[in-house]
């Protein structure tokens, strides 16, 4: 039931990245060019998102299991780091290069072309890389785990 | 600024955003877990036992959506300027960063706003910030 509803649940997710324009990165590019022809779209798409999602968090919040019976995990850091903020800053660099982000890149993998491909696999990449440094890190100062 | 009223979709844009959201609404109820794609796909490259079936489950859902999609309506035309080598390095930016920074689009943008998470908006805050500044500088210093 757990591996259905999430394969549900990134159907539903996928469908939206679609309907909304979103897995088009030219729209993407249109919302992140201020200076340009500026293209609002992706606030609504945005504002939809998180208000449906708003619901969700919100009925979930008060709950001690999900509705399956599986432990809750949401998120429990709350500390705003330097970590954060540059992981955000690198992220939104490479976001306004192509106008791809994780979502919209698997979304449309099968009906773009060769192009997703390539972005999806330079950024396995680039999670390998970072699983790599945290490894390296962990390894050569045992004492911070 | 000028507004490209040609490109500006706000119905469609919405009735997608509210997709997205009941998917990640759907994912926290039954699955108790955030619908962070880039955690879900990184979480695969440290793999633990009895964690993957789920993360596979959810990134078919995801790559399958345009299989679903086009069984009702035509696929629409997807624009990519980008070339290989743009796409390699954009694709290695995000990979990191986002890793890096414990989230995307997703999980910091809809999940941790509609969680009214500080943290996940002061992420959003600053990839959306350092997005704007990256086609700034290609399109009107650069370009």
């Amino acid at each position: 039931m757990q591996v259905l509803m999430a394969l549900i649940a990134g159907l539903l997710f996928g469908i939206g990245l679609i309907v909304s324009g979103m897995a088009d990165p030219a729209k993407v590019l249109g919302f992140l060019d201020l200076a340009g022809h500026w293209n609002p779209s992706l606030l609504f798409v945005m504002g939809g998102a998180v208000a449906a999602g708003f619901i969700g968090f919100r009925l979930a919040r008060k709950r001690q299991c999900s509705l399956l019976g599986e432990p809750m995990r949401l998120p429990t850091a709350s500390e705003i780091d330097r970590r954060l903020i540059l992981g955000a800053t690198v992220f939104g660099a490479g976001w306004g290069l192509a106008g791809f982000c994780p979502g919209p890149a698997l979304a449309s993998l099968l009906f773009a072309g060769t192009k997703p491909a390539i972005f999806v696999v330079a950024m396995l990449g680039g999670m390998a890389v970072f699983e790599l440094i945290e490894r390296v890190q962990r390894w050569s100062v045992p004492h911070r785990l | 600024m000028t507004i490209d009223w040609a490109a500006f979709a706000p119905w469609e844009s919405l009735a997608g955003g509210l997709l997205i959201g009941l998917g990640a609404a759907l994912f926290v109820l039954f699955n108790g877990r955030v619908a962070g794609i880039s955690g879900i796909l990184g979480g695969l490259l440290r793999p633990v036992r009895g964690d993957l079936a789920w993360r596979f489950a959810f990134l078919a859902g995801l790559v399958g959506a345009p299989l679903a999609y086009g069984i009702v309506a035509a696929l629409p035309a997807v624009q990519i300027e980008a070339g290989t080598g743009t796409l390699i390095v954009s694709g290695l930016l995000v990979g990191i960063g986002t890793r890096y920074g414990s989230g995307c689009t997703s999980g910091h943008g809809v999940c941790g706003i509609a969680r009214r998470s500080p943290r996940s908006m002061a992420a959003t805050a600053t990839f959306v910030l350092a997005g704007f500044l990256t086609v700034y500088v290609l399109r009107h210093v650069i370009g």
